[in-house]
């Protein structure tokens, strides 16, 4: 029985979301619409009738975020400026990236994706000393990095797009077209997705653990464009001339990024169980809900994301499930969180089992993500090693 | 729901040996990677099919099963629940609830009119009835939460169906039943028994045709195990045109197959062009862009002896993926030609310095990098079959390939498949023909031009004051000696009656005298094939002198080459080859709707509450209760604005009546 509550200052209820809007909405939804509108003005000649409709869906989609999520309203339109100044200097000649003092060292993709990977290792260090020290400064420094790093990622976005368009018109396209360019995004959906919780459940204290996959992902671009160049931007060839990969490969990294962040709760779920660092973390029962959380979110995606990939196999291989490799481990992560699922919601556990569970999914979904890449040949054409 | 979820870890551990073992490869593959011992229980097992073994399907029809018992069992209860308000709940299993609240009232029914109004403002439908013990009003949001449990489980079944539709089940059966039989053979489609074939009836099929350009087809070939079906089509298939183009980069950008396909029955002609993700769909049949090849393109060489005194090649004409007979110096051979390819891009990089720290950060900021690629033309692949069955492979390259400077053939040879190919350089003249060097190189196969030879080296040796006239016959028997070797193995024959007739410390200075012999020798060699060919001489300058050194390391190499003759691709025709898949699945509309199902069904699941409130009054009182389908700090919240409103609503009437 619980009227506790009734002391609190009075509840509100959430209200229809439309009455609940402020001005700060409204110009946000204005500018988002004036940028697509831009957009379509200045490249509808390059878009065909799919891509403008996806088009219409991000900005729409954008716009939605933001209303939801209210520092969106600022992180898009600033990270947008930032990709502008850089589209800007370069004007039409990319070699102005090695010349141009602020392309060079700043707003090239390639120094934006620099800087992205050098704030979000500053970010991981900082809410480790801040978990260590229980110093707040610590963690909302570290909570402005990661912001600062995923708006790094988000510039580098549309600034590597542009710079594709310059290396040769036929060369362009968006950068969500091999394993390079998304493991940026990854890290970009992880942070926001971490972000999310962290106002959403007002701690800092899972930072560090969910920054330290980041981290980890950060340490694999910076070793596959050194070793490997993997940063240099290659033409699409025909397999991913489509427009389904623009929404298949973005869909399927929020799903990536979800069960990510959620297998970082179950570890640090399973170290407070065991007395570590239980005094500073979040209680058991808040990891595991952001836990629940994420795969629910991740688990819709991941859903969407396996659908609409199998529709692009029904245009690019002649069927729509040919029990590729790829296709085959979507299935079995598929099966995996569709498992986890059942038993939290069905049968009502909660704990250790699940928290293991979900480090163990992470395994299975780098498996399907990478291992299936490295080590199984396949249709995919997409991203080997 | 144990059950369900031991057969979902079955199936997703045969999925991952499915992954590991590649599937559907010829049979004799399987055997040799895993031997006798082991293919025969692995084929039982259907391990190198699993997606369509019996065992796993079995699985899958279990799994439709159960999923629509459980559907089928909670249908009633989810519909009563989705329909119903439960407005007769008792006041003792509200006051059970985990959220209920009791406050005073004096006007029962202001409040309930009051409460449905503000009920309604959230979002909730309601019901009131009078009951014995008072007024309920029931109320509930969100019933959807119910339907999605509904929704993704029917989705699992109709996606699953669909899936089954577009198997190959009913073909299965026919096999088992004996009614139909893969063709083994390698016979002419016509030829291949009915019991092989299957009718354009046939629900679902998924099949590949290659077509040359300029060919019609009207089957396709289904893979099955060891052999193959013949799926009959309701049209023909016509392929004008194949189309590959790419990008600066080597990459390809594009492949496109310009098709005619005729209805059979009504004769209307559908054109289009196909290219990968872009289909064609005729009469529910997807024809996709699969891959591409040569398709027998017209080829002609110049075909040159390789140890004759012959100097002019003769003429030969070819079709490429077809085999010829042929004789040379009275062998039986059988050419055996494999792909033509009409481009060949190749990464020219250079060898790559090693980067330093300073140079990786350069490139780490770049996204452009200058690669070398370039196309460096034709190529044909072919093997020389002897009378004992014994095959070399070639892979000749039509265009000069320069190298320093220099231009050259390439051309090169291989006894083993998986081997790569050794190269050999035929370096080209001013005019960019093999003439020169063929005709050095008959000159030097020629016993009766090296008197002549030697005598010309040993005249400018003597006028050059380097040997003395006594020393003379023995420098030109010696030349001699050196060209004769020379032709009977190349550098190899030389070295092998060093190491056999030469003490060891001497070898290395008679080596050099040697090499110094043949390097003078071959420059009069030339001269000599030059006048006797009744041409001039040729100025003997720095690129001269590389050619004849080229040349001597070409004549030298042929003798490992393992063929007579050297084939020169001239000129050729083009044809190229596409390969088509051609799929009907009719089950395909069923797996998207299933799809739509899945998503939708998740959705409610996860981001809808179901909530149901219960406002009762009567005797002076009222009793608010909640449940909700999930237990957070929202329905916490939820509950604690709904108690205030009914305590404002319970107040204001309280004073009213006082
Ligand atoms: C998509 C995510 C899924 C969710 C959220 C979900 C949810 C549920 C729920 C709530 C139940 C409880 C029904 C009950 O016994 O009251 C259930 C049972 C069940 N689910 Fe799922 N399910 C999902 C996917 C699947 C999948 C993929 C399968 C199998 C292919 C499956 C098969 C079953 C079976 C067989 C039961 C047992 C029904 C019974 O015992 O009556 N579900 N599921």
């Amino acid at each position: 029985m619980n009227t506790t509550t009734l002391n609190a200052p009075k509840a509100t209820l959430a209200q229809p979301f439309w009455r609940g809007l402020k001005l700060g909405d409204h110009l946000f939804a204005l500018v988002m619409l004036i940028a697509a509108g831009v957009a379509f003005g200045r490249y509808r000649s390059f878009m065909d009738g799919y891509e403008q409709a996806i088009l219409l869906g991000c900005t729409l989609g954008a716009i939605a975020l933001g209303w939801f999520w209210k520092p969106v309203r600022l992180y898009l339109p600033l990270s947008g400026l930032v990709a502008l100044a850089g589209i800007g200097l370069y004007g039409d000649d990319l070699t102005r990236g090695q010349s141009a003092f602020w392309l060079k060292y700043v707003l090239a993709s390639q120094s934006l994706v620099m800087w992205m990977c050098v704030l979000f290792v500053l970010a991981t260090g900082l809410y480790w000393l801040g978990l260590a020290r229980r110093s707040s400064t610590a963690e909302s420094i570290a909570s402005g990095m990661t912001w600062a790093a995923a708006g790094a990622a988000m510039s580098w976005f549309f600034v590597r797009w542009y710079e594709s368009y310059l290396i040769g018109p036929d060369v362009g396209h968006v950068p969500v077209s091999n394993l390079y360019e998304v493991f940026v995004l990854f890290c970009q959906i992880t942070a926001l997705m971490y972000l999310y919780y962290e106002q959403r459940f007002a701690t800092r204290r899972m930072g560090g653990f969910v920054l330290l996959i980041i981290s980890a992902a950060v340490g694999f671009i910076l070793w596959y464009s050194f070793e490997r160049g993997a940063h240099e931007i290659q033409p699409l060839i025909p397999a991913l001339q489509s427009w389904w990969m623009k929404i298949h490969v973005p869909a399927n990294f929020v799903g990536y990024g979800a069960f990510a962040l959620a297998a970082m709760l179950g570890v640090a779920q399973l170290l407070a169980s065991r007395g570590i660092l239980a005094s500073r973390l979040p209680s058991y029962d808040t990891l595991g809900e952001v836990m629940y959380k994420a795969i629910a979110v991740g688990f819709l995606f991941f859903t969407i994301a396996t659908i609409l990939g199998a529709m692009w196999a029904a245009d690019a291989w002649g069927g729509y499930w040919s029990w590729d490799p790829k296709e085959t481990w979507a299935l079995i992560v598929w099966l995996n969180y569709a498992a986890w699922l059942h038993v939290r919601l069905v049968k009502g556990w909660r704990g250790n089992v699940l928290a293991w569970w979900a480090v163990i999914g992470l395994f299975v979904t780098s498996f399907a993500f990478l291992g299936v890449n490295m080590f199984l040949s396949g249709l995919h054409s997409y991203g080997s090693l | 729901m144990r059950f369900a979820i031991s057969l979902l870890t079955i199936i997703a551990i045969a999925s991952v040996i499915g992954t590991v073992l590649q599937q559907n490869q010829p049979y004799p593959n399987y055997a040799i990677e895993f031997g006798d011992f082991w293919f025969q229980p692995f084929q039982w097992l259907g391990l190198f099919d699993v997606y369509h073994a019996g065992w796993f399907l079995g699985i899958l029809a279990f799994l439709v099963l159960s999923t629509s018992l459980c559907i089928y069992r909670q249908l009633p209860g989810v519909m009563r629940d989705v329909r119903q308000y439960r407005e007769q709940a008792s006041l003792k299993s509200l006051r059970a609830m985990a959220h209920h609240v009791e406050l005073p009232a004096a006007q029962p029914t202001e409040l309930l009119a009051q409460s449905a109004q503000w009920l309604q403002a959230q979002g909730y439908r309601f019901k009131q009835v009078e009951r014995q013990d008072g007024t309920m009003l029931a109320a509930k949001k969100g019933s959807l939460q119910r339907l999605g449990y509904l929704l993704a489980h029917a989705a699992i079944v109709i996606i699953c169906i669909g899936g089954l539709m577009d198997g190959n089940l009913p073909l299965k059966l026919q096999e088992i039943f004996g009614q139909k039989a893969p063709e083994l053979r390698n016979v002419p489609q016509s030829q291949i028994p009915p019991h092989s074939r299957l009718g354009e009836a046939n629900l679902s099929f998924r099949g590949v045709l290659d077509l040359p350009e300029g060919a019609a087809g009207d089957v396709v070939f289904l893979n099955a195990g060891r052999g193959y079906f013949v799926q009959e089509l309701p049209f023909t298939l016509r392929l004008k045109q194949f189309h590959i183009e790419h990008y600066s980069t080597g990459q390809p950008k594009l492949f496109a197959s310009d098709i005619e396909v005729t209805d059979k029955a009504s004769g209307k002609v559908t054109s289009a062009t196909v290219k990968v993700n872009h289909p064609l769909i005729v009469n529910g049949i997807a024809i996709y862009q699969s891959s591409f090849g040569d398709g027998g393109s017209q080829l002609e060489f110049a075909a040159w002896d390789w140890f004759g005194k012959q100097a002019a090649p003769q003429t030969l004409n070819a079709v490429s993926q077809n085999s010829q007979a042929i004789e040379w110096n009275g062998k039986p051979l059988t050419l055996e030609f494999g792909d033509f390819r009409a481009f060949n891009i190749e990464n020219l990089a250079e060898a790559a310095e090693v980067p330093g720290m300073a140079k990786m950060m350069q490139d780490a900021r770049q996204v452009k990098a200058d690669k070398k690629v370039k196309n460096v033309g034709p190529s044909i692949q072919f093997k020389v079959r002897d009378a004992q069955g014994q095959a070399r492979e070639y892979l000749n390259y039509l265009a000069p390939f320069e190298q320093d400077g220099r231009y050259y053939l390439m051309s090169g040879v291989r006894s083993e498949v998986a081997a790569p190919f050794a190269f050999v350089r035929l370096p080209l003249d001013s005019n960019f023909t093999l003439d020169t060097f063929m005709r050095l190189r008959a000159t030097l196969f020629d016993p009766t031009a090296w008197p002549q030879i030697a005598r010309r080296t040993a005249d400018k040796a003597q006028s050059e004051g380097a040997i003395s006239a006594p020393y003379r016959p023995e420098f030109e028997q010696s030349l001699n000696w050196v060209l004769q070797r020379f032709s009977e193995g190349g550098f190899v024959a030389l070295e092998r009656f060093l190491d056999d007739k030469v003490p060891q410390d001497k070898r290395q200075a008679v080596a050099q005298t040697y090499i110094k012999l043949l390097q003078g020798a071959v420059i009069d060699a030339m001269a000599v094939a030059q006048t006797r060919a009744g041409l001039p001489e040729i100025a003997l300058d720095e690129a001269h002198y590389r050619f004849l050194m080229d040349s001597l390391v070409a004549v030298s190499a042929s003798f490992d080459y393992g063929s007579d003759f050297y084939l020169q691709p001239r000129s050729f025709k083009e044809v190229k080859s596409s390969g088509f898949q051609l799929t009907r699945s009719p089950g395909k509309n069923l797996v998207y709707l299933g799809s739509l199902l899945m998503v939708l069904g998740i959705f409610c699941m996860f981001y809808i509450r179901e909530n149901r409130i219960w406002i009762w009054a009567g005797d002076g009182r009222v009793l608010l209760a909640m449940s909700a389908n999930r237990r957070d700090e929202q329905t916490e919240r939820e509950f604690a604005v709904h108690t205030d409103k009914l305590a404002d609503l319970a107040g204001e009437h309280k004073e009213v009546q006082s």
